[in-house]
C-alpha cells in the first residue's frame, strides 16, 4: 500500500532516530495535550484536559454528548483555540500557533462527524485534491499528476473499496461510500496521526466490520484516534481507552479496565 | 454518470464555436462596417459596433465575475468598482491626449480649468504617458482588490456579510469620485475624449480597432479562465467553494486561493473598464453605484455560474435587452431586470446554460 511505502521506515520504532518533516518524535509520543482548556459563553467544552497519544497507537475516546470529544479534536487541529494549555505534535511543534492548513501539512489528518467530502468532484478527484504535494497556488496551476501519483491514488482507490466508482461524481455515493471517500481520502495525505470522528456512523455491519480491520492494519504504521459512540465497534479495535466526561478525562484504559470503573459505570455505562 | 469537472480547454465543438466568433469579430464586422457603403443593407453602422464594442466589455467583466461566483463561491456586489477605477486610470490618459482642444483651450483638462486649478493634483502625475495609464490600469484595481481580499480572507469573512462590504465599498468609492476635490471630474467624470495614441478617436478605423482589441481581450480572458479552471487550482477553487473547511484540512492554505482569483478578477474588470471608456466615450462615478456591480452578479445569474460561456451569453442577452427597452420603454428597463432575475432563479436556477445542458 501507498501509505506502508512512505512511512514504514520510520514509525514503529523511530526511538531515538532522527524523526522527518519537522516531527520529532524521539520519547515515542506523537501528541501531548496539557491543561487543555476551551470555554464558549462560560460553559466549559475542555476542562484541564490533558492527553498523550503514542507513536502508532489506536486509541478510541468515548464520552457521553457535550463530554467534549469534538472539541478537543478541533483544538488539537486549529479550528479551534485553547484558552489555557498547551499541545504539541511530537516533541516540538506547538499547534496551537498553526493554521489548519499547516496542521495538515505538518501532519495530522482529521476525519470530520458527517463525511464531508466535495461533493461536486469525482472520487477520483477528491482523492487527488488531498493527495500529499506541494499545496501553494503557483504548484497548482502547473501540476500535473506523476505515474507514481496515480499509482498511489489507485491504490487508495482499492482500499477503500471504490475502484470501480473513481469517475462517479462523489455526491452520489451512499453513506457509507461517502465515509470510505473521506477516510481514504486522509490516507492520501500521508498524514502521521489520523483523527476520526465517529468513523463508521451509518455504515452497515459488513461496511463497519470493514473499518475495524483498516483501521487495525493502519495502527502501528500511523496513530489513530477514533471518537466512537458504536461500542460493538469500538470493543473490537480498542487497546486503550479514554472516556471523557464535562471536558477531562474520566478514566483510561482497556476496555475491561474502563468498563469496570465504578466512575465510569456511574456516568456513561450505568443506566 | 460519470463526471467531475473537465480537464481539456475545449473540445472540437468549443475550438469551432470560437473560430466561428473570431470571423465574426475580426472579419465580417470590420468588412461589413468599413467596406460596405453606408446606404447598403448589409451596412453595420457605427451604433452598432460601439454597441457589440460595449457588451463585449461588460462579457469580459461576467467571466471574470464567474471566476470568483461561480468557482470560488464569493459573491462579489462591488465588482463594478474595479471595471470604474480601469475606466478612469485609462480614462486619465484620455483626458491629456485632449490637450488644448477643451472648451477653454487651455492644456489643462476642462475640469480642471473650470475650477481654477493650476496645476496637476499628484493622482495625475505622469498620465500623459500611455503605458503608465495602461499600467495603471492593471495595478489601481489589483492592489485595492489584493488589500481588500488580504483582510477580508484572513478575517474569514464570507458569504454575505462579504456581499454586503464589496457592496459598501463601492458605494464609498462613487461618494469619493463624486466629489470635485477627488479631482476627478466629479460627478461629469470625464468626457469628450479626441485622439488615443494621437490618432483621432471617432474615425470608424479607430472605433473598429478598438472593436477588435476588445473581442480579443474578450477571447484572451475567456483562454486564461478556462485554463485556469481546469487545471487542479481550478479543482480546488471548486472545492473551497462545496467545503472549505475540508479543503483546510487537506493542508491548503485557502486565503492565498481565494486572494488570487479575487485579484486576478478585479484586474480583468480593470482592463474591461479601460477598453469600455474610449468605445462609450465617457467615465463617470454612476459606473460605480451599487446597481451596475447587482447587474453584474444578475448577468452572470442569467448565464449560468460556473460555466464560463455563460455569463459571456448572459452579459449578451441582459445587455441586449437593455438596450431595446432603454429605448422602447425606458421607464420600465429596471422592472425587467427584475422580472427576468426572479425568473432565472425560479425556473432556470442553473441559468440558460444550465437549460442548455438539460435539453440535450
Amino acid at each position: 500500500m501507498s501509505i506502508s511505502a512512505t512511512t514504514a521506515t520510520g514509525e514503529g520504532g523511530s526511538l531515538g532516530r532522527v524523526a522527518r518533516e519537522g516531527l520529532d518524535s524521539t520519547h515515542g509520543v506523537v501528541l501531548y495535550m496539557e491543561d487543555i482548556s476551551v470555554s464558549f459563553d462560560g460553559f466549559k467544552a475542555l476542562n484541564k484536559l490533558s492527553l498523550s497519544i503514542d507513536i502508532g497507537e489506536l486509541r478510541c475516546v468515548i464520552g457521553p454528548n457535550g463530554a467534549g470529544k469534538t472539541t478537543m479534536m478541533d483544538v488539537i487541529t486549529g479550528k479551534t483555540r485553547p484558552d489555557e494549555g498547551t499541545v504539541y505534535f511530537g516533541q516540538t511543534i506547538d499547534l496551537t500557533r498553526l493554521s489548519e492548513a499547516q496542521i495538515s501539512t505538518a501532519g495530522i489528518g482529521r476525519k470530520f462527524q458527517k463525511p464531508t467530502i466535495f461533493e461536486h468532484h469525482s472520487v477520483f478527484e477528491n482523492l487527488e485534491l488531498s493527495m500529499k504535494a506541494d499545496k501553494r497556488v503557483r504548484k497548482t496551476l502547473f501540476s500535473s499528476l506523476s505515474s507514481a501519483q496515480k499509482d498511489s491514488i489507485a491504490e487508495t482507490l482499492k482500499t477503500i473499496r471504490l475502484n470501480d466508482s473513481a469517475d462517479r461524481v462523489a455526491g452520489l455515493l451512499s453513506h457509507g461510500q461517502k465515509q470510505w471517500l473521506e477516510i481514504g481520502m486522509l490516507l492520501m495525505q500521508e498524514p502521521r496521526l489520523l483523527l476520526l470522528d465517529e468513523p463508521v456512523a451509518g455504515m452497515s455491519d459488513d461496511e463497519t466490520e470493514r473499518t475495524g480491520e483498516l483501521f487495525l492494519s493502519l495502527a502501528g504504521k500511523h496513530s489513530l484516534v477514533v471518537v466512537e459512540h458504536d461500542m460493538a465497534f469500538v470493543e473490537k479495535i480498542a487497546r486503550k481507552i479514554t472516556v471523557l466526561h464535562e471536558g477531562g478525562v474520566l478514566a483510561e484504559g482497556s476496555m475491561s479496565e474502563v468498563q469496570n470503573d465504578p466512575k465510569v459505570i456511574e456516568v456513561y455505562l450505568g443506566r | 454518470m460519470t463526471g467531475g469537472i473537465s480537464r481539456r480547454l475545449y473540445g472540437p465543438r468549443g475550438w469551432a464555436i470560437l473560430a466561428l466568433f473570431c470571423v465574426a469579430v475580426f472579419g465580417v464586422m470590420p468588412v461589413l462596417n468599413l467596406a460596405v457603403p453606408a446606404d447598403s443593407p448589409f451596412h453595420v453602422s457605427a451604433y452598432w459596433v460601439t454597441l457589440l464594442g460595449k457588451i463585449m466589455c461588460y462579457a469580459i467583466v461576467a467571466v471574470a465575475m464567474d471566476l470568483v461566483w461561480g468557482y470560488a463561491g464569493i459573491l462579489s456586489l462591488g465588482h463594478g468598482l474595479f471595471f470604474a477605477l480601469g475606466g478612469y486610470s485609462f480614462g486619465m490618459y484620455l483626458m491629456r491626449q485632449i490637450g488644448s482642444d477643451g472648451q477653454y483651450r487651455q492644456p489643462m483638462p476642462d475640469f480642471m480649468v473650470f475650477l481654477d486649478w493650476k496645476e496637476f493634483p499628484w493622482q495625475w502625475w505622469n498620465s500623459d504617458s500611455f503605458w503608465w495609464c495602461a499600467m495603471l490600469v492593471i495595478v489601481v484595481p489589483g492592489l485595492l482588490a489584493y488589500v481588500f481580499g488580504y483582510f477580508a480572507f484572513r478575517s474569514r469573512v464570507k458569504g454575505v456579510y462579504l456581499s454586503i462590504i464589496t457592496q459598501a465599498l463601492t458605494f464609498a468609492a462613487m461618494l469619493l469620485f463624486f466629489r470635485n476635490a477627488t479631482g476627478f471630474g466629479g460627478n461629469n467624470g470625464f468626457t469628450d475624449f479626441r485622439r488615443i495614441l494621437d490618432i483621432p478617436i471617432a474615425t470608424p478605423q479607430t472605433r473598429m480597432a478598438l472593436f477588435a482589441i476588445t473581442g480579443a481581450t474578450l477571447i484572451g480572458t475567456l483562454l486564461l479562465a478556462r485554463w485556469l479552471t481546469t487545471s487542479r487550482f481550478g479543482r480546488v477553487l471548486a472545492a473551497i467553494r462545496d467545503a472549505e473547511q475540508r479543503v483546510m484540512f487537506c493542508g491548503y492554505d485557502t486565503v492565498h486561493y481565494k486572494l488570487f482569483v479575487w485579484t486576478l478578477s478585479a484586474v480583468i474588470c480593470g482592463v474591461a473598464g479601460a477598453l469600455y471608456v474610449p468605445q462609450v466615450g465617457i467615465i463617470n462615478p454612476g459606473e460605480m453605484s451599487p446597481a451596475n456591480s447587482i447587474e453584474i452578479a444578475i448577468w452572470v445569474a442569467v448565464g449560468g455560474r460556473g460555466t464560463l460561456i455563460g455569463p459571456l451569453i448572459g452579459a449578451g442577452l441582459v445587455n441586449g435587452a437593455k438596450s431595446y427597452f432603454t429605448q422602447a420603454f425606458p421607464e420600465y428597463w429596471l422592472f425587467a431586470l427584475g422580472l427576468i432575475f426572479i425568473l432565472v432563479t425560479l425556473f432556470l436556477p442553473q441559468g440558460v446554460m444550465g437549460f442548455l445542458g438539460k435539453k440535450k
